[in-house]
């Protein structure tokens, strides 16, 4: 699945987008993050503000850390939305 | 086969969703929603625009994410139109680099009648601000690096004043 990054996240992380193949164990959205968070340091250091981490899966919001990922194409990570 | 009415805009036609670069026209997107037209009886139009921060600031970089950003705002305009009995309802975003003065974001709301027209575009403001995929960073007239924008939480209780 692809993953992309937006804002400050981007920035920490210096990585726009990646492709990852997600270990079987891996079905959710937060286990996806604790996942991801284990894999790098800069990952760990992004989880530190976990708590305002917003997630969209294919391109949707979603609320729940334990939404499945099954069949996910496009999972996106960013920080509180600031438009308008 | 029953034909479709042809013409531009049916009577509750979809929203006109714009993410762009350029600047838009206020006047214009009016007149693109009310021409032609006798029925709509209001047109409330909202426009952000970039301020300068008392001075310090040199401009915005408005980030986003292309493909979710149309379709979260469409989402939004479309309970917009269910919720409302609007004529027409355009949302145009900008994104790139934006000076103050400069325009960000406008809404367009048409209706029959004034109350619906006025709901609906703040609506859209409201859930705009905290569901379109948008994150704005300073850049400071000093020069120094600046700072992304935090989300602030009175744009989550206006959004929640709409529930229920």
């Amino acid at each position: 699945m692809k993953l992309v990054y937006f804002s400050w996240i981007r920035e920490k992380l210096g990585l726009a987008e990646e492709e990852v193949t997600p270990p079987e164990h891996v079905g959710t959205v937060g286990e996806l993050l604790d996942w991801l968070g284990s894999r790098s340091e800069a990952f760990e250091a992004v989880l530190e503000h976990d708590k305002v981490i917003r997630v969209a899966v294919d391109r949707v919001h979603v609320h729940d850390r334990a939404t499945p990922i099954d069949g996910a194409q496009e999972i996106a990570l960013f920080p509180p939305m600031t438009g308008g | 086969m029953s034909k479709p009415a042809t013409g531009d805009k049916s009577a509750t036609g979809k929203p006109d969703i714009r993410i762009q670069r350029e600047d838009f026209d206020p006047a214009a997107e009016i007149e693109r929603l009310t021409s032609g037209r006798r029925d709509i009886g209001a047109v409330v139009t909202f426009t952000g625009l970039c301020r300068d921060e008392d001075g310090r600031l040199a401009a915005l970089e408005l980030e986003h994410y292309p493909g979710m950003a149309e379709e979260e705002i469409a989402r939004i305009a479309e309970e917009a139109m269910a919720r409302w009995p609007l004529t027409g309802l355009t949302a145009i975003h900008r994104h790139g680099r934006i000076e103050p003065g400069d325009n960000i974001v406008l809404v367009v709301a048409a209706s029959s009648h004034r109350q619906a027209a006025f709901e609906a575009a703040s609506f859209v403001m409201d859930f705009l601000k905290t569901r379109a995929p948008f994150w704005k960073k300073e850049h400071p007239l000093d020069g120094s690096s600046g700072e992304w924008v935090e989300a602030r939480s009175e744009d989550d209780s206006s959004a929640a004043r709409w529930k229920g």
